[in-house]
């Protein structure tokens, strides 16, 4: 191992800086959450009282979230895997260029979208005060997540000789797809799922223009705390979020850390 | 081979379907609504010579273009040295930094209130200090620093993957040549990072200059795009002005991200 010179102490010093200015503002808010008074300090007292106006006030916020994510995943799965698997078979120029429209909702800022889709569809009955409305936004923005974390592991693998195999067997395309294409993808499917899930859970931008005063998502309800609550009030509702979303970004650090190899871990 | 791209075709059904019906049409009415008002297609060119629009386009891109180079800089530094690097509670450590990364623009608003609000931590500790509070969250200044606060994470994954492909012995060998550590940084660690610095500045320059959330939480007063377009199509109900810009929003922040990915190769996509 080399020396450690003055060199590496004045990184690592910045790099902690880094990492004060990213969590210190995380554990303040979480300890405004729990603090009876912010302003006086820690001394007032921890409380719970915070987190129970928040569960009161806004608990339908939390569930409609919940169930926006989960439709949006189940649709990105409907969708996004045949779509993946398509891509994945045909490396054509007709191909890349699919791949490249269906980024373009990620590319284009939310509220253009936004903004088009009330523009197109904001005057149908029943649509543009349902939850399904939001729905289609955060389908938009979530599917090319759940293509390229599918594609990736797709073309990984060599499927064009797994599935040759399958059909000189005699296997349909109806099973191949199903015992041969789903199980080896399931990797990707579950990366992707969680991307999908964590991005809808937090979608502001589309969102702040889609909803309405009966369809408020959890973010939207944060923008009205932070803009019109008592600091303690809106530091306990992002502690709600947090409990939502940590372990979600924990599961997907986890899932993309990469597989140390046999050279590298004899190596350390 | 027929039957076999007919069921290919069938499979591609539903998410063509879906999106042609939901993104690619409406962002072609969003076009034409955009041309709709008092001055027509013209409408597109007015927003160059209109004067709030067009400095207001200005500041944006100005800010997303500090937010990148602070970004890059302080994740380059970062993100070599813990590639670089072993030591104990170097995991965590790289755990607590990415943490953030899918924060919502709104949470990240909040976190720069906390930090640089009426309230926060920066104006407490000038107060001690000088007798002077100091707060800058509900400006341009607090905006910055929640873009670079949102930004960081995600460059320094992926400049801490690219500099893992870096050959040290290509510094080495500048070194032993009698290369300078700058000529060595300037030469061979630079242009070895190159492509996470085009991806990953792509995604912050395009992020910056179309998020909404944490503009929103910090203040309407804000003179970004994002807000303007916003403040027309509620407050003024001027909607082909909203429209108009917005698709050429989209049109900048789409431009970006894809000559970036030509640049790099790789997939870059906006966040946020």
């Amino acid at each position: 191992m080399r020396k450690r010179g003055p060199l590496f102490f004045a990184e690592l010093t910045f790099t902690l800086m880094v990492c004060a200015f990213l969590v210190v503002p995380v554990i303040l808010s979480l300890l405004a959450g729990l603090t009876a008074n912010y302003q006086v300090g820690i001394n007032s007292g921890l409380t719970l009282r915070w987190v129970g106006e928040v569960w009161v006030g806004y608990r339908d916020t939390i569930f409609l979230s919940i169930g926006i994510a989960l439709a949006c995943l189940a649709s990105t799965l409907v969708l996004g895997i045949p779509t993946a698997y398509v891509l994945a078979r045909r490396r054509s120029a007709l191909a890349r260029a699919i791949e490249e429209l269906l980024v373009m909702p990620v590319a284009v800022p939310g509220l253009a979208t936004a903004l088009a889709l009330i523009i197109s569809y904001g005057a149908v009955p029943g649509l543009r005060t349902s939850w399904v409305f939001i729905l289609i936004g955060h389908v938009l923005f979530t599917l090319p997540f759940m293509v390229r974390s599918v594609l990736a592991v797709l073309l990984a693998i060599d499927l064009k000789t797994l599935e040759e195999g399958a059909a000189s067997l005699g296997a349909d395309f109806r099973q191949r797809f199903f015992q041969i294409v789903m199980p080896n993808c399931r990797s990707g499917v579950l990366a992707g799922s969680l991307m999908v899930v964590t991005l809808s859970v937090g979608e502001f931008n589309m969102t702040w223009l889609l909803h309405t005063p009966l369809t408020k998502t959890l973010p939207v309800g944060l923008a009205d705390a932070y803009a019109s609550l008592r600091l303690e009030i809106a530091s306990a509702y992002t502690l709600v979020f947090f409990l939502m979303i940590v372990p979600l970004l924990l599961a997907i650090q986890e899932l993309s850390r990469p597989r140390p190899t046999a050279f590298r871990s004899q190596e350390e | 081979m027929r039957r076999e791209n007919l069921t290919l075709l069938a499979l591609l059904l539903p998410a063509g379907t879906f999106f042609a019906a939901f993104f690619l049409l409406p962002l072609a009415r969003l076009f034409l609504v955009g041309g709709s008002g008092r001055d027509g297609f013209f409408a597109y060119a007015l927003i160059l010579t209109n004067k709030n629009y067009f400095t207001s386009l200005i500041a944006t891109t100005l800010l997303a273009l500090a937010t990148t180079l602070v970004t890059l800089i302080v994740s380059g530094i970062s993100g070599v040295f813990l590639e670089r690097n072993r030591f104990p509670g170097k995991a965590a450590l790289v755990a607590m930094l990415t943490l953030p990364l899918a924060f919502p623009g709104v949470v990240v608003g909040f976190m720069v209130i906390v930090l640089a609000g009426r309230q926060g931590l920066i104006g407490d500790i000038s107060m001690a200090l000088t007798g002077a509070k100091v707060v800058f969250a509900y400006s341009m200044a607090g905006l910055f620093m929640g873009y670079v606060y949102f930004s960081i994470p995600r460059t320094i994954l992926t400049v801490m993957a690219t500099a893992e492909k870096l050959d040290p012995r290509l510094e080495e060998a500048a070194r032993s040549l009698g290369a300078s550590p700058w000529r060595v940084l300037r030469d061979v660690v630079i242009p070895g990072l190159k492509p996470a610095f085009i991806s990953c500045g792509a995604i912050c320059f395009a992020t910056a200059m179309g998020a909404f959330g944490t503009a929103f939480t910090l203040a309407t007063r804000i003179d970004v795009l994002p807000m303007v377009i916003y403040t027309e199509f509620t407050l003024e109900a001027n909607i082909a002005v909203a429209a108009a810009l917005s698709f050429l929003l989209g049109i900048i922040t789409w431009v970006v991200l894809a000559a970036a990915r030509t640049a790099a190769g790789g997939t870059v996509a906006a966040a946020g």
